[in-house]
C-alpha cells in the first residue's frame, strides 16, 4: 500500500509540474491544466457555445482520456459497465459545472490557483469542504444512484471513440473548429506538448486512481489521507514550480483569470464538492472512469459539457469582473436541485448497521 | 462467522461504506467482498488492512472477490 501513496503523490506532483510547465509555455496564468475550464474551452471550440474567448480544443484532454484508455487497456482494467441513474449524473455533471464556472475552476485548478498564491481559492477550497461534507451526509444516510451493470464491451469504447475522432478534427480538419483569438481560449501551449502532457496524466491518474474530490471525501469520511497525498503534491510541485519562474502572487485582487465575490466563490464550489461527492469522483476522476468504459461517467461527462455551454450561452459563467446575476440564481437553482436529487435517492428508512446488497 | 457485501456496481466511496458496515459490527471472522472494479478493490483492501484485517484478492469472473480474515 505504500507504493500506492508513492504513486499517488507522484501523480500529483508531476501533474502540478506540468501545470506550470503548460503555463509557462502558453497555457493562461494558473490554468496548467483545469477539467471544467478545458471541458468548456472544448464545447466553444465544437460550437456548443458562441462566447468567443473561450473556444479552444484542448489536447490535455483528449490526451488524459487517451492516456487513461491505454493505461486501462494496458492493465486489463478496462471494463463496460453502466446503468447507474445514468441521467441523474447527467444532471449532476450539468449543475457541478455551472458551479465550477461561476468559481472559475474544477478541483484540479483550484489547487493550482492556490499555488500561485490566489486566496480567492482559499475561499472556494472552505466551499468546497463544505460541499462534500453536505454530500458525505447524504452518503451515510444511504444515498445512492444504484448499481452499475456490465455492458457489452463495445459500449465502453464509444466515449475514448468520441474522442479520438474530435482529435482527428483538431489535427487534420482544425478549419471545421472555433478557435478563440483572444482571451483565455487564445492561450496554448503547443498542440503537440499539451497532447503529450494530457497522455502523461491520463495514464498516471489512471494507475493512481487520484481523485481530488476523493482526497477530500476519504478524510472526512474514513480518515483515511491515501488520496490527499496527490491533492498536496499537485499543490507542492505547482507552488515550488510558480516559485521557481516567479509566477507567485499574494493576494485577493488582480488573481488571474478569477473573481474576489467571496460568497459565490464559496457557494460555487459548494455545489460543485457536493454534486462529485455524489458521482463518485471529481471531473478528472469521471474523464478517467469514461476512458475506463464506465458509459455513467461518460453520460456525466456530455453533462459537463452541457453545463459548460449553458453557462456561457445564458451568461451565467462568471469572469474576472464577478458574478453575473444570472449566474448567481443558476448556482442557488443547482443547490436546490442537488438537495432534492440527494433526498431522492436516499431509501426511505435508512438503518446502520449491516445494510448490504442495495439497490440490485 | 462468515458474511457478504455485494458491492458490485458501484462507485466509490459506496464499496468502502458497506464493507466498514460490515466490520464495524463483527469483532472478526470472515468477511467477503465483491467489487467491479480496481479502484473499489484498492479502496476496500485499504480500509480493511488498517483495521488489521487480512486480505486476499481474486478474480471472479470480471468482478474481484475479496476475502477479509482476521
Amino acid at each position: 500500500m505504500k507504493s500506492k501513496r508513492w504513486l499517488v503523490a507522484a501523480t500529483g506532483g508531476i501533474l502540478g509540474l506540468m501545470a506550470v510547465i503548460l503555463v509557462q509555455m502558453g497555457n493562461p496564468p494558473n490554468m496548467g491544466y483545469c477539467i471544467a475550464c478545458f471541458l468548456r474551452d472544448i464545447a466553444g471550440g465544437l460550437g456548443f457555445h458562441r462566447a468567443a474567448p473561450v473556444q479552444y480544443v484542448r489536447p490535455e484532454i483528449l490526451g488524459l482520456v487517451l492516456g487513461a484508455f491505454i493505461a486501462s487497456r494496458f492493465t486489463g482494467e478496462f471494463r463496460a459497465i453502466g446503468g447507474s441513474s445514468p441521467f441523474t449524473r447527467f444532471a449532476l455533471g450539468f449543475w457541478a459545472m455551472i458551479g465550477m464556472l461561476v468559481f472559475l475552476g474544477c478541483p484540479v485548478r483550484l489547487v493550482l490557483r492556490l499555488a500561485g498564491g490566489d486566496f480567492n481559492a482559499g475561499v472556494g477550497l472552505l466551499g468546497l469542504v463544505a460541499g462534500v461534507i453536505v454530500g458525505v451526509r447524504f452518503l451515510k444516510s444511504g444515498f445512492s444512484l444504484g448499481r452499475a451493470v456490465p455492458q457489452k464491451s463495445a459500449n465502453g469504447y464509444v466515449f475514448t471513440g468520441f474522442v479520438g475522432l474530435v482529435l482527428v478534427l483538431l489535427l487534420a480538419l482544425p478549419s471545421l473548429l472555433f478557435f478563440s483569438e483572444k482571451g483565455p481560449g487564445a492561450m496554448h501551449a503547443p498542440l503537440l506538448v499539451s497532447l503529450v502532457f494530457g497522455l502523461i496524466a491520463g495514464f498516471l491518474a489512471q494507475r493512481s486512481r487520484l481523485c481530488m474530490i476523493g482526497g477530500i471525501r476519504d478524510y472526512i469520511f474514513f480518515r483515511d489521507a491515501h488520496l490527499l497525498y496527490g491533492f498536496a503534491a499537485v499543490f507542492a510541485l505547482a507552488l515550488a514550480g510558480n516559485l521557481t519562474v516567479g509566477a507567485f502572487k499574494v493576494g485577493f485582487a488582480g488573481q488571474p483569470v478569477a473573481h474576489v465575490d467571496g460568497l459565490w466563490n464559496f457557494l460555487g464550489m459548494t455545489l460543485a464538492g457536493w454534486a462529485s461527492v455524489l458521482l463518485g469522483g471529481c471531473p478528472l476522476r469521471q474523464l478517467v472512469a469514461a476512458a475506463e468504459g464506465n458509459t455513467d461517467s461518460a453520460v456525466t461527462i456530455a453533462g459537463f459539457v452541457a453545463g459548460a455551454a449553458a453557462a456561457h450561452n445564458f451568461g451565467l459563467a462568471a469572469s474576472p469582473a464577478g458574478v453575473p446575476v444570472a449566474g448567481q440564481v443558476a448556482v442557488i437553482l443547482g443547490l436546490v436541485i442537488v438537495l432534492i436529487l440527494s433526498f431522492a435517492n436516499c431509501p426511505a428508512a435508512v438503518k446502520g448497521g449491516v445494510a448490504v446488497g442495495k439497490g440490485s | 462467522m462468515e458474511k457478504e457485501v455485494d458491492a458490485r456496481g458501484l462507485l466509490c466511496p459506496e464499496p468502502v461504506l458497506l464493507t466498514k458496515q460490515v466490520l464495524d459490527a463483527v469483532p472478526g471472522g470472515i468477511v467477503k467482498v465483491l467489487v467491479s472494479n480496481a479502484a473499489a478493490r484498492e479502496n476496500v483492501s485499504r480500509l480493511a488492512e488498517n483495521r488489521g484485517w487480512r486480505v486476499e484478492v481474486s478474480r471472479q469472473n470480471e468482478d474481484f472477490l475479496l476475502v477479509l480474515q482476521k
